[in-house]
């Protein structure tokens, strides 16, 4: 199959969204003619032209306000945040608006609408260009969360996202976008809310998402060199989440680890571990444990950083941890 | 306005470090020594040396995500500011927060910022304390033109409007926010109006020019000062490098660029300084050497020094 990149699986997603309804549009921050921060939107702009792709002034909140406008009067929307640190200037369109909108209007309306961001750390840019906060986002009834870990499901899933009647925010990470994987040339869509077995193991279970998947499947191949037999599940969306496929490989290894990157405390670790609790708690042999981030800014010197989230290191001690 | 040498010296001074930092920084982001981002002030050092050259010591200034020119005409440290860029222990944020958060509270520097805008509240904020503590400081608050789309200016600059604060918020239009000219992104291309809406006095200056700069800063600090209340400058300037190190400035020309390079700040305050007598070729080349010197020492002290240990990353969260 052909090899592309991440980024290129998102553009091609962006790009056959487009031709396929004339409804979908791009609006964000230097979108257009600079192609996105980190190159999704690139090409699109001259294919489809300014009523398409159209950049905005800097001006978070009535990105996702007016995207919401659109939404609910014909239109389908995709809105870019350039980075998830960002998300605070429009939470209040997202969280008060966007999520609660059509159950408040009694089902009268939908919201076709999808918020393309990208967070985590990486890139040693500090505090306000790192950060890792979908945990804000699970807990908006009303939004669906996203965050592939793959070219593959990059493309299948924000297809899907742009054809959902439902606000979707779909967040990449600024370390996978160089990665590349196996996107086929026809069509296809990842369905939100169905996790996927990225490894099958059968001693431990690890439970994660977006760049951590990575991290899991290299400390999966070390620990198996040990005699270790890990099974990576890949959450892929976080709301709603998938807890069905956990439950499933629960049962079979008994054993979890959660690692994430987002900060510890009320992190998006802890909504996986109550409800593996409260759905699979006869089957575990021994307490879950969460490879996590810092609870701490990230820092930006390229040592701190590191420390300040999870590595293959700690993925693997955590797994030994948990088997004892 | 009366320039005497030991000014006409500061000014340039500073202006060459400004210039010589930034270009030393790209070499070091292009040699990777120098991670994550930075955004480059070379251009626009007129902006920064005149405005601050106005305020004391201890007035305030806040900074944005093109902030090592602010901290430098505040009296920042060239080591310490190097060290904080490479992440270093030695960092005057001890290697926390970068180029994008570079701050210096001992020397009124109330922070870079990452957030577009971040800085026009604490701005606002700190115009609001001195006005509680009847103390006679001022705020400089910079900000690019596309911060004046965020919500934070309008909101901020009603308040400061609203409550007389002693806040002198400079606009520095250097036409492009990213890759997104004013001309596309802002209703008013004459950003001086934005401060009608607040009925708040505006006035645009010729950012190229240092001596401008002081002037009509100078002018509208001594209004704060004098408990008038707030006001807005846009200061029209260009910066020099791409917006990150990636950018290829597609959405703008090289006869533009070329345009504004031969607009070069220090080259107009040199020229300006020998015709009127006051610096000599010599004199200025020297500077220019002394300056280089700084750079130098300063890169070699941020290389040479050590990270931070690893205990402080949770070090400096909360009291
Ligand atoms: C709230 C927010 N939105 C977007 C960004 C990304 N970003 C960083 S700088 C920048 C352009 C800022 O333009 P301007 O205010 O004119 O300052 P300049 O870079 O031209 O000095 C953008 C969009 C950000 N850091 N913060
Ligand atoms: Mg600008």
């Amino acid at each position: 199959m052909r090899i592309i990149t991440y980024r290129q699986a998102l553009n091609e997603a962006l790009d056959e969204e487009m031709a396929r309804d004339e409804r979908v549009f791009l609006l964000g921050e230097d979108i257009a003619i600079y192609g996105g921060a980190y190159g999704v939107t690139a090409g699109l702009w001259q294919k489809y032209g300014d009523q398409r792709v159209i950049d905005t002034p800097i001006s978070e909140n009535a990105i996702v306000g007016v995207a919401l406008g659109a939404a609910i009067t014909g239109m389908r929307p995709v809105a870019e945040i350039m980075y998830i640190d960002f998300i605070g200037l429009c939470m209040d369109q997202l969280n008060n608006q966007v999520a609660k909108i059509r159950y408040m209007f009694g089902g009268k309306c939908t919201v076709p609408l999808v918020i393309r961001t990208e967070g985590g750390a990486g890139r040693s840019l500090g505090a306000h260009h790192s950060q890792s906060l979908e945990a804000w986002l699970i807990h908006i009834p009303g939004i669906k969360v996203v965050m592939p870990s793959t070219p593959y499901d990059a493309k299948g899933l924000l297809k899907s996202a742009i054809r959902d009647d439902n606000p979707v925010v779909f967040i990449e990470h600024k370390m996978l976008y160089n990665t590349k994987g196996e996107v086929p040339e026809e069509e296809y869509l990842v369905p939100i809310g169905v996790a996927d077995i990225k490894r099958e193991g059968k001693d431990v279970t690890i439970v994660t998402y977006s760049r951590m998947v990575l991290f899991s499947l290299e400390a999966a191949e070390i620990l198996e060199k040990e005699g270790i037999s890990v099974e990576v599940v890949d959450l892929r969306t976080l709301l709603p989440m998938d807890i069905e496929t956990v439950v499933k490989s629960v049962k079979k290894t008994n054993r979890v680890v959660i690692v994430e990157e987002d900060c510890k405390t009320g992190g998006t670790g802890a909504e996986i571990g109550m409800q593996i609790i409260e759905n699979a708690f006869d089957y575990l042999d021994a307490p879950i444990i969460r490879v996590a981030g810092a609870d701490v800014p990230m820092p930006k010197s390229p040592v701190l950083e590191k420390l300040a989230i999870p590595d293959v290191e700690r993925i693997c001690k955590a797994v030994k941890e948990v088997l004892k | 306005m009366e320039i005497t040498k030991e000014l006409a010296i500061k000014l340039l001074k500073q202006m060459m470090q400004i210039r010589q930092f930034e270009d030393m920084i790209m070499e070091l982001l292009a040699k990777n020594i120098a991670e994550g981002g930075s955004h480059l002030y070379a251009g626009m050092e007129a902006v920064a040396v005149g405005a601050i050259s106005v305020i004391n010591p201890d007035d305030y200034i806040t900074s944005t995500h093109r902030g090592h020119g602010h901290a430098i005409a505040k009296d920042g440290d060239l080591k310490a500011l190097m060290a904080e860029i490479l992440g270093k222990k030695t960092g005057v944020c001890k290697g926390k927060g970068g180029s994008l958060h570079l701050a210096d509270l001992s020397k009124g520097n109330l922070g870079a910022n990452g957030i577009v805008g971040g800085g026009i509240g604490i701005a606002t904020g700190a115009g609001l304390s001195i006005k509680l503590q009847k103390q006679n400081k001022v705020v400089l608050c910079f900000f690019g033109d596309g911060a004046t789309n965020n919500g934070i200016f309008f909101e901020c600059l009603n308040m400061a409007s609203l409550w007389k604060l002693p806040v002198v918020y400079i606009c520095e239009n250097n036409k492009y926010a990213m890759s997104v000219s004013v001309e596309r992104s802002h209703a008013v291309k004459d950003l001086t109006k934005k401060a009608l809406a607040f009925d708040m006095p505006a006035e645009s200056v010729d950012g190229q020019d240092v001596l401008a700069v002081r002037e009509v800063v100078g002018k509208w600090v001594n209004y704060a000062r004098q408990g008038n209340g707030p006001s807005f400058i846009v200061a029209n300037t260009y910066r020099y490098y791409g917006h990150s190190r990636s950018d290829p400035r597609v959405y703008r020309t090289r006869e533009e660029e070329k345009f504004w390079r031969e607009r070069d700040p220090i080259i107009i305050f040199s020229n300006k300084m020998k015709e009127m007598g006051i610096l000599t070729e010599e004199e200025i080349n020297l500077i220019e050497e002394e300056v280089r010197k700084e750079i130098e020492e300063a890169v070699d002290f941020a290389i040479k020094s050590p990270y931070p240990e690893p205990e402080e990353l949770y070090t400096d969260l909360y009291v």
